[in-house]
């Protein structure tokens, strides 16, 4: 299907960049939620790598498809809010008081925290849409989208809700240890096949600074073999992330 | 919450449930794009796969789930260490079966990549890693290690149907299966087809932090409502030793209390806590059995004592007393029941 981009909810959203990964628990929410907010309180006037519309403060929105595990409104210290209803649909959660990041997740539309959501594709797909289509996102300079690990539903719906908005692209985070390098080789096959650009690999917990001794060490091993053939797939070279303090 | 194909300000909240004996009849029902299914009843009748899978599953003695809330908690490296420590006994049968159909590690952790599965008049033959330990996962039919499996639910639901009525696995003692994280497709699916086969339980793991608690809550409402018994709590990755100073710090902190408070909270057993050893993700990378490689090491011991109370709590099982109904909405999603909450 041809992509074409239509007025709509994420008509003044001017990047959005997908988290993937293949692997569980290597940090997507952890970085989805650290790169918005730098993100947040990056672009400087005249700053030709960040144009934004207000220098100094960008607008940044945060859609978490992850329907079964959603962790970003926790690690935002949002969770219990109330999503509310505007002409245009729903009004995304502010996290900050400046109002400057804004969230969509379906921790919002929980009755109990600790409710579970047990479905399957069909009705995952279904929210999906509406959280591209139905939520009143308003101007944004850059959209992350947060998706649990795999290659399923969540993630054919969500580039599938996403295209017509032109994503700017992917980044896929991984781990040190072959396992999930492995997933993530999967993860770049589908961005291949999807026609998603992978903007670059981010390698997380590559490293734990000890908080005793301020050592790096290694809590798992590296497999660079496995790194080589995740480079030749991604045509770029992974940024490496070590552990330096405790997640959320 | 319910069927979310509504729009509308009544959205999520007018839908009857598809279970429902008015599913497709109701009011809200009007320009529901699931109306005409659900109103044919067409869902209503059960799989003939369940029946064929009890069939299949009278020479499995014992079936244990491996689940989590969370991903990389250390599910499918759990799973691969209890099928080695019971296969240990030579005379003890295992079968390990890795369901998470878009990203199957067990085939690297067992060393079995690259193996491919052989037909046989009598079905698939799992993989065998030793005479009394076989292994399936999609891992296997695979090409190549760079293949993505990008499919939708029913697909996945197809395949994991295969791997339980159509793998000969042969007179087993104990079945583990490895779950991907979540409490979707492949968790409903592994449950409705081994419904009337009847499951021992199944063994949760987390890490400490509250983030993966979170979601090990929501798996262990997910087992309240399909009357899955829960064998315990394994509580992974909990404290690291430095290497260079020797002191114990938390990579994951428990500020909520971690697995402990959770499973008081909640009374479920805590099976174990298992420290992180850099050598799990060593042996792991490269096929072998950490509890061999590094048999004086804290996590070991851990592991085994965690295994042993699995062992003992399959061991006091009485399925004729114990068999309850197992088979959740037949039908589509779990919707208007199929929000379940732990407390």
């Amino acid at each position: 299907m041809e992509a074409v981009a239509e007025p709509g909810n994420l008509a003044g959203v001017r990047h959005i960049i997908l988290i993937l990964s293949g692997k569980g628990g290597v940090g997507k929410s952890t970085i989805s939620t650290e790169l918005a907010l730098a993100l947040r309180h990056a672009g400087k006037k005249g700053d030709p790598y960040m144009p934004c519309r207000h220098p100094g403060s960008l607008q940044v929105g945060i859609l978490d498809v992850d329907l079964c595990g959603p962790s970003i409104p926790r690690m935002l210290q949002a969770q219990g809010r109330a999503v509310h209803q505007c002409d245009s649909g729903w009004v995304p959660v502010f996290v900050d008081q400046e109002q400057k990041v804004s969230l969509m997740s379906v921790g919002f539309l929980l009755e109990k925290p600790d409710e579970a959501v047990v479905w399957r594709g069909p009705k995952k797909n279904a929210l999906i849409k509406q959280f591209v289509s139905d939520v009143a996102w308003g101007q944004l300079d850059y959209l992350v989208v947060d998706t649990p690990p795999g290659t399923s539903d969540e993630h054919m719906a969500a580039v599938e809700a996403l295209r017509p908005y032109s994503p700017l692209g992917a980044i896929v985070v991984t781990t040190p240890q072959a396992v999930s390098v492995g997933d993530v080789r999967r993860e770049l096959t589908f961005c291949r096949k999807t026609g998603l650009r992978v903007i670059g690999i981010v390698e997380n917990m590559s490293g734990f600074v000890c908080p005793h001794c301020t050592a790096l060490c290694p809590w798992t091993p590296s497999s660079r073999g496995a790194w080589r053939r995740a480079e030749t797939l991604s045509k770029s070279s992974p940024t490496a992330l070590p552990f330096t303090h405790s997640p959320p | 919450m319910t069927c979310t194909d509504h729009q509308g300000e009544n959205a999520l909240t007018d839908c009857p449930g598809t279970g429902s004996a008015q599913a497709g009849r109701g009011t809200a029902c009007q320009g529901c794009p699931n109306q005409r299914l659900c109103a044919s009843g067409a869902g209503e009748a059960p799989d003939p796969a369940i029946e064929e899978i009890k069939e299949k599953m009278k020479t499995v003695k014992h079936k244990i789930l491996v689940l989590s809330g969370k991903g990389g908690v250390g599910k499918s490296t759990f799973s691969a260490h209890l099928a080695h420590a019971l296969a240990e006994d030579e005379n003890t049968q295992v079968a390990l079966l890795d369901i998470d159909i878009c990203g199957p590690s067990i085939p690297k952790i067992m060393g079995l990549e690259g193996e491919q599965v052989h037909q046989s008049g009598s079905g698939w033959s799992p993989v065998f890693l030793e005479d009394n330990l076989g292994v399936m996962s999609v891992g296997f039919l695979l090409s190549s290690p760079d293949d993505a499996v990008i499919w939708r639910g029913p697909k996945k639901n197809g395949m994991i149907k295969q791997f339980l009525r159509d793998v000969d696995w042969g007179e087993v003692d104990y079945l583990i299966v490895d779950t991907p994280p979540g409490t979707s497709d492949e968790h409903l699916s592994v449950v409705q087809y081994l419904a009337a086969a009847h499951i021992d339980g199944a063994v949760i793991i987390t890490t400490p932090q509250e983030v993966s608690l979170q979601d090990v809550r929501k798996e262990i409402s997910f087992c309240h409502k399909v009357k899955l018994p829960i064998i315990g709590v394994v509580e992974n990755m909990s404290g690291f030793v430095c290497p260079k100073c020797k002191k114990e710090s938390q990579i994951f902190p428990p500020t909520t209390g971690g697995a402990e408070t959770m499973c008081q909270d909640l009374k479920i057993p805590l099976l174990g806590k298992v420290p992180l050893d850099p050598h799990i993700g060593k042996s792991c990378d490269e096929g072998r059995s950490f509890l061999v490689d590094t048999p004086d090491s804290p996590a070991t011991v851990a592991y085994r004592s965690i295994i042993q109370r699995i062992q003992e709590y399959c061991s006091l099982h009485r399925p004729e007393e114990e068999r309850t109904s197992l088979v959740p909405e037949t039908r589509g999603d779990m919707d208007a029941s199929s929000t379940a909450s732990a407390s």
